[in-house]
């Protein structure tokens, strides 16, 4: 794409590509939105040094697209890189959730208002469950991970394990399937 | 520091630490909190704060700061986004530089290939969650299905995506 960097990039372009994720995220769909700028236009990491950064984001507590930020940016530049990539990614959504709010407290939208909210929150959802499928496509080429994206998903998502529990027994298991399939 | 904003802090630094697998989880605990227990809102607010900080750009759990300004104003919005960001980016810091220290080790490769396919599980997993947590109706099912399918195969632009969910929610509701 247009704008590839080679090696380290520079704190400014960094807050700028976080900016530029937290601008396009509306409804949500941050994941998709930072793999689209980090790995496809800026080439900044590649896809697999991307999904264990999302992972490792999910493993430690809290949201996890920040937590992203912050890993992506430490990776990078350090603290200082950790900093600018938080910064740029919640500056702009900090504004325009402060403004909203500061109108919702004081006013009353009429109810379109939260209808078209839904609308696109619907569609953020889709978003992520896409790119999901897109990764899917990407990365999974054997059984075994197959194996275990499909127990994730069916412990946490559809009969409602909680995460911790099944990450406590997943992990350990998708660890030992690497291993034994490692390259010689 | 007033007892509100202290509430604020020592709620929202609690919760980020228990939010494991991202910032929804721990809503039904946010709300419990800042509904039932503190009183600062009455539970449509609460849904209100919710659809408004889903719909607006930047991570979901931005909706502290609704919370916080609803409590204590803006010192309140302050001290919540404070509380729920630094535990977490603190820690996942420290796992990024022991990971980056790690360079091309062959344990990395190992952990490498087995996190890859646990975070696409995570991710259809908090999909599906957030689906059934907040999506009401066959419409709005529909456009996340149809959303999925033509982010996942096409290359469409995804704010034309999202603007044309918003005009078919609108127009589904008469």
């Amino acid at each position: 794409m247009a704008n590839r960097e080679i090696g380290r990039p520079s704190l400014a372009s960094l807050f700028v590509g976080f900016v530029r994720i937290g601008m396009m995220s509306f409804g949500g769909g941050l994941a998709a939105w930072t793999r689209r700028e980090v790995v496809q236009h800026r080439g900044w990491l590649d896809e697999q040094q991307f999904l264990s950064g999302y992972a490792l984001s999910q493993l430690v507590p809290g949201a996890t697209n920040v937590n992203l930020a912050v890993f992506i940016g430490t990776q990078l530049r350090g603290v200082p890189g950790a900093l600018a990539c938080f910064a740029g990614l919640t500056a702009l959504p900090v504004t325009i959730v402060l403004i909203a709010g500061t109108i919702y407290i004081h006013s009353h939208a009429g109810p379109w208002f939260s209808i078209a909210l839904s609308g696109m929150g619907a569609v953020a959802l889709g978003m992520n469950l896409g790119l999901g499928v897109r990764l899917a496509l990407n990365n999974i080429r054997r059984i075994a991970p197959a194996a275990v994206t499909a127990a994730v998903t069916l412990g946490i998502g559809v009969l409602g394990f909680p995460l911790p529990y099944v990450l406590a027994v997943m992990m350990p298991v998708s660890l030992l399937l690497a291993w034994l399939g490692r390259k010689p | 520091m007033t007892p509100v904003l202290l509430q604020l802090f020592w709620l929202f630094a609690l919760l980020s630490m228990l939010a494991f697998g991202g910032g929804a989880g721990v809503l039904p605990d946010i709300q419990r909190a800042a509904v039932d227990h503190y009183h600062w809102m009455t539970p449509g607010e609460f849904l209100d704060m919710f659809a408004i900080s889903r719909a607006a750009p930047g991570p979901g759990s931005l909706i502290v700061l609704l919370i916080g300004q609803k409590a204590a104003g803006l010192p309140g919005a302050a001290v919540s986004f404070v509380a729920m960001f630094l535990p977490p980016c603190v820690m996942v810091h420290f796992v990024a530089r022991g990971w980056h220290r790690a360079g091309r080790s062959a344990w990395r490769e190992v952990v490498e290939r087995a996190l890859a396919p646990v975070a696409i599980g995570l991710t259809f997993s908090s999909g599906l969650a957030l689906m059934r947590a907040t999506e009401t109706g066959i419409i709005a099912y529909a456009i996340t299905v149809i959303g999925a399918a033509l982010f996942a195969f096409t290359k469409v632009n995804p704010i034309a995506l999202l603007v044309c969910g918003a005009a078919v929610m609108l127009m589904s509701a008469g």
